[in-house]
């Protein structure tokens, strides 16, 4: 047995948490796989694949329709994930969690359903320089169809949001503010209790991307006291398709249906439908219920490892990380804010991500190389791309090793 | 998968070396060509002779693959004519696809261990559909002439 780095706490047992994963025990180009990619996709465990297996084999039905048994036993399946996930975010109710197909989605939602009825000419919707591409785009496309303009807050050279900064840019022209909890890109995490506190002083409302931040922190929404916070299941150890749209009570009351059909209705007639109360009003046509059972029990998994102990382990292994490859010459690590999520995007010189990419699969090291569909952190840094190793649960200290060393062979081979 | 295959030894030295690197200034065309999710962007500048490709360069930033096909490109390319641009170019794709044909490739050759990583095709080929624009550009001005 391998002695334990220091960083790392004994009493979390990570061979334990790693067997729950089958997919982690494969050889990838005849190697076993060091999987660093979870900031992308995490993987799943066995429970969540049980609990999907046994919803499929034994209580699928349509939800909230028949009045046959199989129809009740998915419908109280389905609205039990609704529960978990409100319990997991802290909502006050399971009224404000819309089960939606993912972040992209959820940010979508907002801004056709409450941009095209809050925004128009004049009006200002406030970013920052290192969001994904889905809290951007769907914000410009609302802005073109409105006549209201995108503005970004800048960064400092740490990757931080520059508060000052964006406190200049907040003015009596903001309508919403929209802001990732966690950078994919950088791994910073935002001062999302500070922001939504400026926001809210001059009435305006705060919607999170907590795509990175959903798996590695305590997300309480009313702590957080944002109005909007949005995930997806398939970066929580839970399925791909299915995600979460939180929001306010009282805003979410007063937003137009996004999608119509089955489902989001009370009556409909020729002429017009009446729309069904909240959370179905949001969630038109047959949903993922699969989906979301898988997602209740990604969430009761991550519960059961406690979200503290998760997230101290994966800091261990991102300090041991940024000092093994800080340590290699020509290697420069990209976003240094202190505190940042597990995340590790870096550089080296003379040699492009993509080749490092490469050269660490063929050794069966699964890394990003990229762009992390954040274009505008990349442009901002001056760089056409990175590469970056993530963290989950499962991650141990030979992953690590696997990764310096998997670098240091990288320098080698370009000599 | 065998890394050697893809990072031959030619592949390496066109990497660290490439061959006309820069630009031409004047130029009878440029093309910028893109692979944004990479992040790769090349410019090239090539001037013409009559039906012939007389000169080009090429510069930017991408990877060791893209970096060496757009050197070992240029190199092939230089004083041929635009009709055996574009047979070359086919013989190209079809070796970087793993449909090698039988005729000498030279240097170009290096470029068949791409065919074992689907991934980098794209890569491989950004610096052909770029000239290949170029040259697009340069077809209306040439035939006036």
């Amino acid at each position: 047995m391998n002695a334990i780095p220091a960083v790392l706490d004994p009493a979390y047992d990570v061979a334990r948490v790693r067997a729950e994963f089958p997919i982690l025990q494969q050889t990838i180009n005849g190697r076993p796989l060091v999987y660093l990619d979870s900031a992308a996709s995490s993987q799943r465990p066995r429970a969540v694949l049980r609990a999907v297996e046994h919803y499929e084999t034994h209580l699928h039905a349509n939800v909230h329709r028949g009045v046959h048994t199989l129809s009740q036993w998915a419908t109280d399946a389905y609205e039990r994930a609704r529960e978990t996930v409100r319990r997991f975010i802290n909502a006050a109710s399971t009224r404000e969690i819309i089960f939606v197909r993912g972040t992209t989605e959820a940010i979508n939602l907002v801004t056709n359903s409450w941009g095209r009825g809050n925004l128009g000419p004049g009006d200002e919707v406030l970013i920052t320089y290192l969001e994904h591409h889905a809290n951007i785009v769907p914000w410009q496309m609302v802005c073109a169809a409105t006549g209201a303009q995108l503005r970004a807050a800048p960064l400092t050279a740490s990757g931080e949001v520059d508060l000052d900064a964006f406190r200049k840019l907040l003015s009596p022209r903001t309508r919403m503010v929209a802001i990732a909890h966690i950078s994919n890109a950088l791994g910073t995490v935002l001062p999302v209790r500070e922001i939504v506190r400026l926001a809210h002083a001059q009435g305006v409302p705060v919607l999170v991307d907590g795509a990175q931040a959903i798996p590695h922190a305590e997300v309480d929404v009313r702590a957080l006291d944002c109005d909007f916070y949005a995930f997806s299941g398939h970066k929580v150890y839970g399925p791909t398709g299915i995600g979460v749209l939180y929001g306010r009570e009282s805003l979410l009351e007063a937003m137009p249906p996004w999608q119509g059909g089955g489902e989001m209705i009370l009556s409909v007639s020729i002429e017009s439908s009446t729309y069904n109360e909240l959370p179905a009003k949001f969630e038109a046509g047959t949903p993922n219920i699969s989906g979301a059972v898988g997602l209740g029990a990604a969430l009761e998994f991550v519960e059961h490892l406690g979200r503290p102990a998760i997230a101290a382990h994966e800091h261990g292994l991102l300090s041991l990380a940024s000092a093994g490859l800080a340590a290699l010459p020509g290697v420069r690590l990209v976003g240094t804010a202190p505190g940042k999520a597990a995340v590790v995007s870096f550089t080296m010189d003379g040699i492009h991500p993509h080749d490092i990419g490469t050269i660490l699969d063929s050794e069966g090291i699964a890394i990003r190389t990229g762009h992390h569909c954040a274009m505008p952190v990349m442009e901002y840094f001056g760089l056409p791309a990175t590469a970056r190793a993530s963290f989950g649960c499962y991650s141990n200290a030979q992953d690590v090793e696997r990764l310096v060393q998997g670098v240091r062979n990288v320098r080698e081979m370009f000599g | 998968m065998d890394l050697k295959e893809l990072y031959r030894d030619v592949i390496l030295d066109h990497n660290r070396s490439p061959r006309n690197f820069g630009r031409l200034d004047p130029a009878d065309a440029t093309a910028v060509g893109r692979n944004p999710l990479c992040g790769d962007k090349l410019d090239v500048t090539l001037r013409m002779d009559g039906d012939r490709l007389a000169d080009l360069r090429f510069e930017g930033q991408g990877c060791a693959i893209s970096v060496a096909s757009a050197s070992l490109m240029s190199e092939a390319v230089k004083g041929r004519r635009r009709e055996e641009i574009e047979q070359l170019y086919q013989q190209v794709h079809a070796l970087m696809t793993g449909h090698p044909g039988s005729s000498d490739l030279g240097k170009l050759a290096a470029l068949g261990g791409v065919a074992e990583f689907p991934a980098r095709v794209k890569c491989a080929s950004l610096c052909w559909h770029t000239l290949n624009a170029a040259l697009s550009d340069t077809r209306a001005p040439v035939s006036t002439e």
